[in-house]
């Protein structure tokens, strides 16, 4: 206070018009002075508008986690545990609910997608962050960017009108002499792998390439000061230093495919079997989006048991990747 | 330029002139360094004596839109001609940066990345090299229980240590070191210092300073530099105490810098 005082003095000796300034401030309100600044009421306000905000998604999720296992838990309970994850067989005009062929197609999809689509990707944002020139950079850059932000019915149909008749001419040539092969004409459980693998694509690439440009420069730095090639670089020194984030896009891609249902059902031929290459599939997201608009009774509500798996799933996968982080954080 | 004595020549450099894009950073730099001495290079920020440095094992090949020419010797081959193999150089002319910057593994093979990219790969013959490197850089007392452990773990003065380290395990003929306690405490700097006294009985070593006590202390030769020129290059003593250029007079008595 006593600076305050100080300099209010100095400002008075200085000129006697802010002298009469100050006066008329301090005469209405003392706005010049610590104890006026931030009014108390809307930090208050803000604090609570804030806090409900945030609030709206806690409650979502809370939301969305009582009714899945409310709507889910009872067709578990009925056919039981492990007839219901562990039973082969789904034919729900029958009261048969097995849904062993579902989940072992969407683990095994999004497995292989992954397999598929995280080299590719991995390679690409390498080639993006490490190796290509600008102008190249500059033309595929957002290209990839662009290829995150396309919806998924897209990249289904592109599937259905290019992956599908490819596929189908595969299938004839591998099945050429086995006359029990059921064919699918191309909805199988490959061509859904390749469009799964191709829609990870820009995640994948997106966030290993920032990682990639994240690699503190000395690194490289040091690798050539070494004498050791560029690719040696890369693979020895930048892929093992950008190694977390490298694992966030892979949990993150195998989210985004384990969570994909418009872009695989239009190629997954959508038969509950068991996932081999060439056969019609069905998978967890797709069964319950195919099924849902005829089914009653029982039948909706094994599909809500399928959707309560597939977010057991996503929890898991949501868990795995906050592990990650945190272990990336305490190495920092 | 200074007469110098008949010690062997490691590094003639000849009418070195570099531009980055069209920034003259290096004009007509004529000197050479000799084998198993420190060489330092003084000068303010900005007057080219880190680039120069990085001439010499062709570090700035990185740094897009930079010209070189002039000649550059390593025991008489010039390392910008055609055909040279810049892997095969760099293991020759090893390199200390300013900022300690091991790579994020462990101690060990942070010691074994070099001698690994140039295709050694037993075990037992690694397991001597990062031994007999860590202990050339004086720091093997202090790691020899945790070759395991993370390097960044260790102070930065050890980071810096376990770099020469691991510049060593490449056995090069020259090790360059670009202002390599500027980002270190007194005792680090220290202790590096002495390491270096003792690096020059088997390596050519040049070293880039700000700090002019640690170029009088350490090093054999002195050159001055001066935006982008040489200005005076000779035996230390006679540079710190008779020198024959005005204006390293002025940088020395600190009139400037």
């Amino acid at each position: 206070m006593a600076i305050i005082k100080a300099s209010a003095e100095a400002i008075a000796a200085n000129s006697s018009s802010e002298t009469e300034k100050l006066a008329s401030v301090k005469k209405h309100k003392p706005k010049n002075t610590i104890i006026g600044v931030g009014n108390g009421l809307t930090e208050k306000i803000m604090h609570i508008v804030f806090l409900i905000c945030s609030s709206v998604a806690i409650i979502a999720l809370l939301l969305i986690t009582i009714y899945m296992i409310s709507s889910g838990a009872p067709i578990i309970s009925k056919v039981g545990l492990k007839d219901f994850i562990f039973g082969d067989k789904w034919a729900p005009t029958k009261e048969i609910f097995g849904i062993s062929p579902m989940i072992l197609t969407s683990v095994f999809g999004t497995i292989a997608a992954i397999l598929i689509g995280v080299p590719i990707g991995l390679m690409t944002s390498v080639f993006l962050a490490e190796i290509a020139p600008k102008s190249v950079v500059k033309v595929v850059q957002p290209a990839v960017e662009l290829l995150a932000g396309i919806p998924s019915v897209i990249y289904g149909l592109l599937g259905a009108m290019i992956i599908k008749p490819l596929s189908y001419k595969i299938e004839m040539l591998v099945f050429k002499d086995n006359p029990e092969h059921i064919y699918t004409g191309g909805a199988n459980m490959f061509s859904a792998v390749i469009v799964l693998a191709i829609m990870i694509l820009p995640t994948i690439i997106n966030i290993s390439r920032t990682a990639i440009i994240a690699v503190p420069e000395e690194y490289r730095e040091a690798s050539y000061g070494l004498g050791a090639t560029h690719i040696q670089t890369i693979f020895k020194v930048i892929l093992p230093a950008a190694k977390s984030g490298i694992a966030t896009a892979v949990v993150l891609g195998v989210g985004r495919a384990i969570g994909e249902a418009m872009a695989i059902i239009l190629v997954a031929g959508n038969m509950a079997n068991m996932p081999e290459a060439f056969n019609s599939v069905k998978f967890l997201t797709t069964g319950v989006v195919q099924e849902f608009a005829y089914s009653s009774g029982v039948h909706r509500e094994a599909l809500f048991g399928i959707g309560l798996v597939l977010f057991v799933f996503i929890m898991i996968i949501n868990i795995v990747l906050n592990l990650i982080l945190k272990g990336k954080a305490k190495a920092k | 330029m200074a007469e110098l004595n008949n010690s062997d020549i490691k590094i003639v450099t000849k009418d070195v002139n570099l531009f980055y894009g069209d920034n003259h950073a290096l004009k007509d730099v004529t000197l050479d360094i000799l084998s198993n001495k420190i060489t330092a290079f003084i000068g303010p920020s900005g007057c080219g004596k880190s680039t120069y440095l990085k001439t010499l094992n062709r570090m700035n090949d990185i740094v897009p839109n930079v010209k070189i020419s002039g000649k550059v010797l390593l025991d008489g081959e010039d390392i910008y001609e055609n055909g040279v193999n810049v892997t095969y150089l760099r293991k020759k002319i090893g390199m200390v940066f300013q900022k300690p910057n091991p790579f994020p593994m462990s101690i060990y093979d942070n010691v074994a990345y070099g001698p690994r990219v140039h295709g050694i790969k037993s075990k037992a013959r690694l397991d001597e090299i990062v031994e007999n490197s860590l202990k050339g850089a004086a720091i093997w007392e202090e790691t020899k229980d945790r070759l395991k452990q993370n390097a960044l773990g260790l102070s930065g003065g050890q980071q810096q240590r376990l770099c020469i380290a691991r510049a060593i395990a490449v056995e090069p003929e020259v090790i360059l070191m670009d202002e390599p306690t500027s980002a270190l405490d007194p005792i680090s700097t220290l202790k590096i210092e002495e390491l270096m006294s003792q690096l020059k009985e088997k390596y050519t070593v040049a070293i880039v300073t700000h700090n002019m006590q640690q170029a009088a202390r350490i090093s054999d030769y002195t050159a001055f530099f001066l935006v982008g020129e040489m200005i005076e290059y000779g035996e230390t003593q006679q540079i710190f105490s008779r020198p024959k250029n005005k204006k390293t007079e002025e940088y020395i008595t600190g009139r400037f810098g």
